[in-house]
């Protein structure tokens, strides 16, 4: 079955299951030394629908995710497919080594048997770690899964302070990263490459007050996984 | 992704077991046998020598670190020195633990070392394995495979699994002379130090060295010393 990216396109022909874990528990850890998640998005939705294809452009709604942590596109489109979403579970940013809770209750839409997870990774400037449609185990137990940080495509990385609006360049700077982020850097030489792929990781420097970019090398690089999901089916 | 069932590698047994076991010290309780597994371990880096293997067959009731959760001081003292005599002699007291090993030497960048141990149990679903080393040319690095169940090895199947670097989250990561105890430093460093003084005081997965050759002047490392997850692959063999 070829999937939709979704809001690109949408096509809602998946046949129910019979046996669907109706209500499973969601724990999301930030295993990273410094890299705050933007809102989290947590969804269990139908197999032909996908949030993005690694290799392929994103859609404007993934974009808004990624470059400013903005889900409000994508819940409103999951809505219109009748995924099962929890947005926001941690109500804001997700420290590095903090933990959360979402639990998706399908119910009766047996047809929600993927689940996928997106969070904007700050700093980044369209940086995001991603669970990309994986069928849910239905038999009762405890599963865990390794995220890897994924780039989106549609924004130079040039690791400077700016903006979360898509098409903006820059990277938007919320409370808890202002006080330590670098400023004044000169950009890092890049361009959006045009299609979703596993993030190279952030370069950063050890200029406060300068240098080719406003991230910090000893605090805001990472090596994968960039989260860790244990999904409790009950 | 499940990072740990990348790699499922099953294959005849090889050549027929030699030896008998022989530790006769435990007596076996009511439906108890010996599990003997071969576990081969091999360094994937290019520069981060591992300080000699930890390895600890448990029940699911037992962890070496917990993710976000505080190191316990023999772990610390493992992942800042190396040395895993205190981490081994703690583990010795949990009955969780049913069996552990320590590897006879340094594991260099590219090398393998193989070990071989029996646990006591009713039946392998109590089974896990744990392994830990130091990437020793970092301030607190562990390079870890953590608590994966040997409940589905038979006897003469082999299994491997890609190990990822943690940090123990105790030390700064300053990378310097002074605070690095591996090869790639004056050999002059410290190893343990109580202080804990990292970015917050819990054990994160590794984000690297940023070393000399990228920018941090405090830094004693090279680009050498840079890894990328998996940093060693653990293989198990069941024997017995």
């Amino acid at each position: 079955m070829n999937r939709v990216i979704l809001a690109l396109a949408v096509a809602v022909a998946a046949a129910p299951l019979l046996s669907q874990a109706a209500e499973f528990d969601v724990e999301i850890h930030n295993p990273t030394r410094g890299i705050y998640y933007t809102p989290l998005l947590v969804t269990a939705h139908p197999p032909d629908v996908t949030l993005f294809e690694p290799g392929s452009p994103a859609s404007s709604n993934l974009q808004a995710m990624a470059e400013g942590g903005d889900i409000s596109a994508l819940v409103a489109a999951l809505n219109g497919v009748g995924a099962t979403t929890v947005a926001n579970p941690a109500g804001g940013l997700l420290a590095p080594g903090a933990t959360t809770l979402a639990t998706v209750n399908t119910d009766s839409a047996t047809a929600n048997t993927q689940l996928s997870i997106v969070a904007m990774l700050l700093p980044t400037n369209d940086g995001f770690l991603a669970l990309n449609n994986l069928e849910v185990p239905t038999e009762p137990g405890t599963y865990t899964y390794n995220l890897n940080a994924y780039d989106a495509g549609t924004e130079a990385n040039n690791e400077l302070r700016g903006s979360g609006t898509p098409g903006q360049a820059g990277m938007p700077v919320p409370p808890p990263l202002d006080p330590i982020l670098g400023n004044g850097g000169s950009g890092a030489a890049s361009s959006a490459e045009g299609y979703v792929h596993i993030h190279r990781g952030n370069l950063g420097d050890t200029n406060l007050i300068g240098g080719a970019s406003d991230i910090v090398s000893t605090l805001h690089r990472w090596l994968n996984p960039v989260a860790r999901v244990t999904v409790t089916v009950k | 992704m499940v990072f740990h069932k990348h790699l499922w590698v099953l294959l005849p047994l090889a050549a027929t077991v030699a030896g008998c076991h022989s530790d006769t010290e435990f007596v076996f309780g009511p439906g108890q046998q010996d599990y003997r597994y071969q576990i081969t371990i091999t360094n994937l880096t290019a520069g981060q020598p591992l300080s000699p293997a930890t390895v600890v067959i448990h029940t699911a009731d037992w962890q070496a670190f917990a993710l976000g959760d505080a190191a316990s001081v023999a772990l610390e003292t493992l992942a800042e020195s190396g040395d895993n005599s205190d981490f081994l002699a703690t583990a010795g007291f949990d009955s969780g633990v049913l069996s552990s090993d320590s590897g006879s030497g340094v594991i260099g960048p590219g090398a393998s070392e193989q070990l071989t141990v029996t646990a006591r149990a009713s039946n392998t679903t109590e089974l896990h394995l744990t392994w830990i080393s130091m990437p020793v040319n970092t301030n607190d690095g562990l390079a870890a495979l953590q608590g994966v169940p040997l409940a589905e090895l038979d006897v003469g199947q082999r299994q491997s699994y890609l190990a990822i670097g943690y940090d123990a989250g105790t030390e700064a990561n300053t990378e310097t002379a002074a605070t690095v105890p591996g090869p790639a430093a004056s050999g002059l460093a410290e190893g343990f130090n109580p202080n804990r003084n990292d970015v917050r005081n819990a054990v994160y997965i590794h984000a690297g060295v940023v070393t000399q050759a990228d920018g941090l002047a405090s830094s004693t490392l090279s680009g050498t010393q840079r890894w990328d997850n998996p940093i060693a692959v653990v293989s198990v063999e069941r024997l017995q």
